[in-house]
């Protein structure tokens, strides 16, 4: 068992953020274990993304543009994986804990045999074994989460989006990327894509720096306004309490929480948000937590840093003048 | 045709959850059905009121404490239970409990549908349905937001999909391993009559020697060590200023010095 592989998901040609994360550690993780670092990518663009995959720290690349990986569907990608895994034997396979990322590696787990490590936040090596931190209870405890005796069998895992530090591209960097046939053929794969609505024109909620929350205070559909101004100037991403979703006002995969989503951001402003802890689930790890609130008790002030006493609907307007002013728009 | 639906019991979303003794501990705190498996079986049970499926089994892996969940998923409608339980299953990975649960669902037969929540609010892992849907050999459609369509006799069912950047809208054929998300439906509360049935219910419970799990299928991952997240430093910042423009100015200042704009 050597090599230590990264598993690069793409959606229409394009990388997922987390995916570049992912290689960074991989890169620490190769270089600890003496073993080359491999990025696999499959899809559209996939040899071009290989060659992105170089210049973010991959020794080489295994690409596949199969038609039947034209869109993700887990079965061929999963069982390509789990195949060219099971001849080429990595010690260790990484990816992003994304839908793609955590199906891809935990349904080619099953076809190695191999133990499967979700949502890390941290990892490191001890000997050879993979020591992962892991949030659990919904991000409520930590725990310590490794494969100590892997057999004959990667050691697999996967990474929080924003856990880990994005590596720098260097386009002088060099190496092979090798491409490979598919191992499922159409008539035997039993799905099909019918269909993809994009999410028109928004921030992915995971990969943003900047959120801008809005709960049961915004009142209304409409009461999102100004935090979409607000989004609009911090190039932020527009989150929201699960009170706002169960009312209508806004779609659920906006939802941040418990049964939401969980992010990380650099910046989590939480607008008319009491701050339950199942709200606090999917935010708690986001650096700088600022509260807008017309409640001085409400449970956000315990873990805001820091916050204005008011009415949203002053403070954020008042917000989105001043960093305009201050960020010369 | 049978569908079963898959359920774990959590401590409640709102206890206090801590590390004592090395070990971890919710106080007093009830456990309850895992908040995304209510989603399961509200869709397992709207499929035998609305599509024409006959049975609807809930499997709950785990202990005598797991009866609960499985009591609450009798008392929305599900139809019959079965528990596996074997102090062998101690500790098990997503690798053991999907061995054990797709042995169950072999076990139970004439299966067309196999429904699971998105993720255990204690694990988090989001792994045992896809891992039971390989084990199986069945198509596995995750995150599902919408089933459009399902049709039982033709063996065929189309599904909307939630991932990062969107919807994707898929058709497969049954068999099929499904896990949904909070925005499929809204889960009834359990009747008094639903509640009255399920108290009275039998649950059937398995073993690993019954289910004839595979003894070479062993937990490979470990959790030596749990630990609270270290305490929040500091305490709140309230800006206040004569004006709402000049605490505004102030926090961005903050902001700006705090290097996250
Ligand atoms: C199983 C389970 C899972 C859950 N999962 C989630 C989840 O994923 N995400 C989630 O968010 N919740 C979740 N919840 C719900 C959670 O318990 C809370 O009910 C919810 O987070 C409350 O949303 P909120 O803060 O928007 O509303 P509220 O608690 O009603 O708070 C509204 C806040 O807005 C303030 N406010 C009102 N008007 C204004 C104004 N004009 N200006 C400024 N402030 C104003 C009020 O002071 C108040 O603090 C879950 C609950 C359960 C039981
Ligand atoms: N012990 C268990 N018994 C029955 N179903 C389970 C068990 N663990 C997980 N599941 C199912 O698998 C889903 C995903 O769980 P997980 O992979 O642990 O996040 C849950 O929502 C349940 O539907």
């Amino acid at each position: 068992m050597s090599g230590v592989w990264v598993y690069i998901e793409q959606h229409g040609g394009e990388a997922a953020n987390v995916s570049w994360e992912a290689l960074g550690l991989g890169r620490k993780l190769a270089n600890g274990l003496g073993q080359p670092l491999t990025a696999v990518v499959f899809g559209p663009g996939s040899g071009a993304l290989g060659t992105e995959a170089i210049h973010y720290g991959a020794d080489q690349a295994i690409a596949c543009e199969d038609a039947t990986l034209d869109r993700f569907r887990l079965d061929p990608y999963a069982s390509l994986l789990g195949s060219l895994a099971k001849d080429r034997q990595p010690s260790v396979i990484v990816a992003g804990a994304t839908t793609r990322g955590g199906d891809v590696l935990g349904a080619a787990a099953i076809d190695l045999n191999a133990g499967l490590v979700t949502g890390a936040t941290e990892a490191e090596l001890d000997g050879n074994v993979v020591m992962a931190h892991c949030p659990i209870y919904s991000s409520k405890l930590m725990a310590k989460v490794l494969i100590p005796d892997a057999g004959d069998a990667p050691q697999m895992l996967t990474i929080r989006s924003r856990a880990f530090p994005m590596p720098e591209a260097d386009a002088s960097r060099t190496g092979t990327v090798e491409t490979v046939a598919a191992v499922k053929a159409e008539g035997d794969i039993g799905t099909k894509v019918v269909g993809f609505e994009e999410t028109q024109g928004a921030v992915s909620l995971t990969d943003a720096a900047i959120i801008v929350s809005g709960g049961r205070g915004v009142g209304g559909a409409d009461g999102y306004a100004p935090l979409q101004e607000l989004c609009k100037v911090l190039g932020a991403a527009l989150g929201a309490s699960r009170a706002s979703v169960d009312a209508g006002w806004i779609p659920y995969d906006h939802q941040v929480g418990q049964t939401g989503k969980t992010v990380s951001p650099d910046l989590y402003i939480a607008c008319g948000i009491s701050g339950a802890v199942q709200h606090q689930a999917g935010m708690r790890t986001a650096k700088i937590i600022v509260a807008i609130n017309k409640d001085a008790e409400a449970p956000i002030w315990k873990l805001a840093h820091y916050g204005i006493v008011g009415d949203l609907f002053e403070v954020v307007p008042a917000l989105t003048e001043a960093f305009k002013a201050r960020l010369g728009q | 045709m049978r569908i079963v639906v898959c359920t774990k019991e959590v401590p409640d979303t709102a206890a206090k959850v801590e590390v004592k003794d090395g070990k971890v501990s919710w106080g007093d705190a009830p456990l309850v059905i895992n908040p995304w498996d209510e989603y399961a079986v509200e869709e397992a049970v709207l499929m035998k009121e609305n599509k024409g499926a006959e049975t609807v089994t809930v499997v709950g892996m785990g202990t005598e404490t797991t009866k609960d969940a499985i009591k609450h998923a009798l008392a929305m409608g599900c139809d019959d239970a079965v528990l596996i339980t074997d102090p062998v299953f101690a500790g098990a990975d997503t690798l053991v409990t999907s061995e054990a649960i797709t042995k169950a669902v072999q076990k139970l037969g004439d299966v067309s549908l196999a429904l699971f929540g998105r993720e255990t609010s204690d694990g988090n892992s989001s792994q045992v349905a896809v891992q039971v849907g390989r084990r199986l050999g069945w198509n596995t459609l995750t995150y599902v937001a919408t089933i459009d369509s399902i049709d039982f006799a033709a063996g065929t069912i189309k599904v909307e999909r939630l991932v990062e950047e969107g919807k994707q809208i898929v058709e497969s054929t049954l068999p099929v391993v499904i896990s949904v998300v909070k925005e499929i439906n809204e889960p009834r509360y359990p009747s008094f009559m639903g509640i009255r049935k399920a108290s009275k219910a039998e649950i059937v419970e398995w073993s690993a020697a019954d289910l004839a799990v595979d003894s070479s299928v062993k937990s490979k991952v470990s959790w030596p060590e749990v630990y609270g997240l270290p305490a929040r430093e500091g305490d709140v910042e309230i800006i206040e200023a004569a004006t709402v423009k000049e605490a505004a100015a102030e926090l961005v200042d903050r902001l700006i010095e705090e290097k996250v704009i």
